[in-house]
């Protein structure tokens, strides 16, 4: 398929743009002014629908198929959300518009605060951050803070992190400016205490966690990890990227962890458009609610505003106060579970270990037991006796025209494939998968050709990363290409008549 | 409930396959002592009729742009988003699809954001861009990391006059990269660039902002050559609907350009989401944060896309990482990318110089002493209103106005200074009564 910029021809527009009559342009100092135009795409606006539109036609959403991309909780995405995120008195509201004029606004961030601290069981929250990981970076920032405060911040330099956490949560430790400590996971897919207890020491800031973890097991001895902490002074951060698995049934709080991030745009259902936009939030125990980002959303009576007077915060995370059109998705979302969140997690939690009973014969499992919301099987038999990789499984999957479930990942698996399918599957759908599970792995001896070349009816085959990567073409190259401004060249091609 | 998709017969058949009793069973793992033994304290579930209600009385409590006429800008401007946008970001194909980590289903999105790479490339002058930040501040930061690892200096110089949030947002991320902050005031309105010259000495980056945040037009060249001079990486934040009129960074000697991208696309949205953009020079390709995607072939030799040079990233470099950025804001992006073809190169032009020749008109009509009278403004400007800008501000609202931001929140000395916005949706009879509910 043509680029945009392959479609485009000097002269072309779509839009048109308001020029007042009558006054003159002003001058910008020539050393200011723009000399060459930029090279933006000149098409009319049909032309543009078509392209995108064709584009469209080579992607896969929730809205296309079952999606279980493990970790990444891709849930049914309600339209309603859409349509009230784009109540103009939301869509068309301006950050900085005064606090009266912004009172719906405020009521929304703050009653969402309320419900995630309840969700987490935790006291205070800051909608601020953009992303899990943004919240994550925050997380730890919020502890350098606090350590400061106690004169501790010299000393407790370390961070704690899983070894089958996200790459997320060791990139957060450095950019945070503190040192990785890597903890073992132990036979039963829970944290290796003995490991834990040699590691853990004065010079311990904290740990970060993800319960379940990335291999869909609730950790066994979560209050003995927390109990090591808190005795020796540190503070624990939970990833809530897994927090799908436990909404009304195990609070991250309960649990021990003192600060949490909330995925908005896995567990409470914000579309994640390609890539994002998501929403981080993070939750706090009270002795932490002082460092939290400005401006806090605060409540004074009946009125809602915005409060910049918080000396010990560490200060902004990103603009204005977090990205507010997740934060209604989000807020519809859990209007319509309410107080019967948890029926949510039972069902993702079922979902996973049907799908775990019903795959478990025909591919490895490296940790024997029930799972959360989501489990990780492997293709290391398939590997060892047919040659056939996680990747080839993946590939294949397309075929039966589901998205493949993250691969390669917990890296302490090899051949991994993390399989997270969510509450809002039917049972038909999960039966279909696991049939075409099935199907693959016996495919994988009889016919294994078939895998390797799959997919077989996507818009590309299997595309070549390493030329990607060692070429690093990472923009469109205009002057490789031919002259656009000539007229394209006819097509010879003759076809039949098709219609009247 | 009205997301729920098994029913009590499938739950019955699905535990049995299992070989539990009941779903409580599958919780066996979670100690008795961390479980939630009470419902959580929240609402009834609520039907979509009564969300929807609920949902638009609160909106209902909100003044948007539109029920009001508002000059209101400061980094996050009222300009007109196409239907187009709307339309094509609705699809369900873009809007539901994750990250594109297996290509041959997301060649939709990968195609789409190389497109958006190569339209920010081209508005900023610049060799490689990412597939987004999170917004106009974050990049900034991200900046910094790129400038502290390219030149193994730790202190960064913010222009006074760059966006005081973005400034706000470099300051807190600063203490973990190891870095310190300096600024360098503004004098009359903008930076001067051999005050800046002094201040660059041993820093990784410069970074200012082309129009500042009062609207005035920095001496960019200068203080990006001064930057220079010192081996300090010239980062230039920037507005995309000044790039059909201004020159590009990448021409005047910036090593990285940044961005909100708000402004192209995306909806005011009470300050998000929206996109950050950040783009370089092709010497920091391997520095860059976040996702980038790359041109490649397929086994059959077809051109395809993918999410590339992906060692720099999280999921692979962990601790290692170039930053830890996984979710971006791509939708948000693609916004951007189909603003900006809607409009084409002489659309880009013509909005800019639209906004250029409302915001001189205004100027001209109110007849307000301005607080830089010597620049050169875009879009925006500030001006005195003779008395706390607070005041101004109630009273023009009391008319349906809302005529600015107050400079005094973030500069001492401007209590009665505006900050006036003029995007293309505002009309000469707009500032007329701007004019009136001011200087009445």
């Amino acid at each position: 398929m043509k680029l945009v910029f392959e479609k485009s021809r000097p002269g072309r527009r779509a839009g048109r743009v308001p020029r007042p009559e009558k006054l003159i342009v002003p001058e910008i100092p020539a050393e200011l002014r723009r000399r060459t135009p930029p090279r933006l795409p000149e098409l009319p606006e049909n032309e543009i629908v078509r392209h995108f539109t064709e584009l469209t036609t080579r992607n896969f959403g929730i809205d296309t198929g079952f999606y279980p991309l493990g970790s990444c909780t891709m849930k049914y995405n309600p339209r309603v959300n859409e349509r009230v995120a784009a109540l103009p008195g939301f869509r068309d509201l301006h950050p900085l518009q005064d606090e009266d004029a912004s009172q719906g606004a405020l009521e929304l961030m703050h009653e969402l605060q309320d419900i995630l601290a309840e969700i987490t069981g935790l006291d205070a929250v800051s909608l601020q951050p953009a992303a899990g990981s943004q919240g994550e970076l925050t997380g730890l920032m919020l502890m350098r803070a606090y350590f400061a405060d106690k004169g501790e911040g010299d000393r407790r330099r370390k961070i704690v992190v899983a070894d089958t956490a996200h790459g997320t949560n060791p990139a957060s430790v450095t950019m945070a400016g503190y040192q990785l400590v890597k903890v073992d996971t132990d036979k039963r897919g829970n944290i290796d205490l003995d490991d834990l207890r040699a590691k853990v020491d004065d010079e311990t800031a904290g740990l970060m966690l993800t319960n379940p973890s990335t291999l869909g097991l609730f950790d066994e001895h979560i209050e003995e990890i927390a109990r090591t902490f808190h005795e020796i002074g540190g503070l624990l951060y939970y990833d809530g990227a897994n927090l799908n698995a436990v909404c009304g049934l195990s609070r991250p709080g309960d649990m021990g962890f003192d600060i949490v991030h909330i995925n908005l745009h896995k567990t409470f259902s914000q579309p994640h458009g390609g890539g994002g936009p998501g929403g981080g939030p993070i939750a706090v125990r009270r002795q932490l609610e002082r460092y939290l980002p400005v401006p806090a959303v605060v409540k004074d009576g009946k009125r809602f505003r915005l409060d910049y007077d918080r000396p010990k915060s560490i200060g902004k995370v990103r603009a204005f106060t977090g990205p507010f059109g997740v934060f209604v998705r989000s807020y519809a979302f859990i209007l319509a579970w309410g107080r019967e969140l948890r029926t949510m997690s039972e069902d993702a939690v079922l979902n996973a270990n049907y799908l775990l009973a019903r795959l478990k014969d025909s591919y490895d499992l490296p940790f024997d037991r029930l799972c959360m919301h989501e489990f990780v099987v492997a293709a290391r038999t398939l590997k060892r006796e047919h040659g056939i990789t996680a990747l080839d499984v993946a590939k294949r999957l397309m075929d039966y025209g589901f998205h493949p479930p993250t691969i390669y990942f917990p890296l302490i698996v090899q051949e991994a494939l993390m399989i997270e399918p969510t509450e809002t599957e039917t049972k038909e759908t999960l039966d279909a998968f696991a049939d075409a599970m099935v199907a693959i792995a016996r495919e994988a001896a009889e016919q294994p050709a078939l895998l390797k070349e799959a997919p077989h009816n996507r818009p590309v085959q299997r595309l070549d990363e390493v030329k990607a990567a060692k070429r690093a073409v990472v923009r469109y190259r205009f002057e490789d290409h031919p002259d656009l401004t000539a007229e394209p060249a006819k097509s010879t091609e003759v076809e039949a008549p098709k219609g009247v | 409930m009205t997301y729920v998709c098994l029913t009590d017969a499938d739950r019955e058949a699905m535990l049995e396959t299992i070989g539990v009793a009941s779903i409580d069973e599958l919780f066996r793992d979670v100690p008795e002592g961390v479980r939630l033994d009470r419902p959580l304290d929240l609402g009834r579930p609520l039907s979509e009729q009564e969300i929807v209600q609920r949902l638009e009385e609160l909106a209902g409590r909100n003044t948007p742009a539109g029920t009001e006429t508002s000059f209101l800008g400061a980094g996050v401007y009222d300009h007109y988003v196409p239907a187009i946008v709307d339309a094509i970001l609705e699809r369900g194909e873009f809007l539901t699809a994750y990250t594109p980590y297996q290509p041959e289903l997301s060649q939709g999105v990968l195609q789409a954001l190389f497109e958006y790479q190569t339209v920010i490339c081209e508005l900023t002058g610049m060799d490689v861009s990412n597939a987004s930040g999170y917004d106009g501040t974050t990049v900034a930061a991200d900046a910094c990391y790129i400038a502290k690892h390219a030149t193994g200096r730790t202190k960064v110089v913010l222009a006074e006059s760059l966006n005081p949030q973005v400034r706000q947002v470099v300051r807190t991320y600063a203490p973990g990269f190891g870095l310190e902050v300096v600024d360098v005031p503004h004098r009359d309105g903008v930076t001067d660039p051999e005050e800046l010259r002094a201040a660059a000495e041993d820093a990784a980056c410069v970074i200012f902002q082309q129009p500042n945040f009062f609207g005035c037009l920095e001496r960019a060249p200068d203080i990006a050559a001064a930057a220079s001079d010192a081996g300090a990486l010239a980062v230039a934040h920037v507005d995309p609907i000044s790039l059909g009129v201004l020159e590009a960074p990448g021409e005047y000697g910036c090593a990285i350009a940044i961005g909100e991208g708000q402004a192209v696309g995306n909806p005011l949205s009470f300050g998000g989401p929206h996109f950050g953009f950040i783009a370089a020079r092709e010497e920091f390709t391997r520095r860059m944060p976040g996702r980038i995607v790359g041109e490649t072939t397929d086994i059959a030799g077809a051109r395809g896309y993918v999410l590339t040079l992906q060692t720099r990233e999280q999921h692979i470099r962990r601790e290692k990482a170039t930053s830890n950025i996984t979710t971006n804001q791509t939708l948000l992006a693609l916004g951007g990318l189909i603003n900006l073809c809607w409009l084409g190169p002489e659309g880009l032009r013509e909005l800019g110089e639209t906004c250029m020749v409302l915001a001189e008109h205004a100027k001209e009509r109110l007849g307000l002493p301005l607080v830089f009278p010597e620049q050169t403004t875009l879009k925006e400007f500030a001006i005195r209103v003779g008395r706390p800008a607070a005041d101004a501000i109630r009273e023009a609202r009391k008319r349906g106005i809302h005529p600015g931001y107050p400079l005094g929140r973030d500069y001492e000395g401007m209590d009665d200074a505006l900050l006036v916005a003029v995007t293309e949706r505002r009309t000469l009879d707009d500032i007329d009564d701007l004019a009136e509910a001011l200087v009445e």
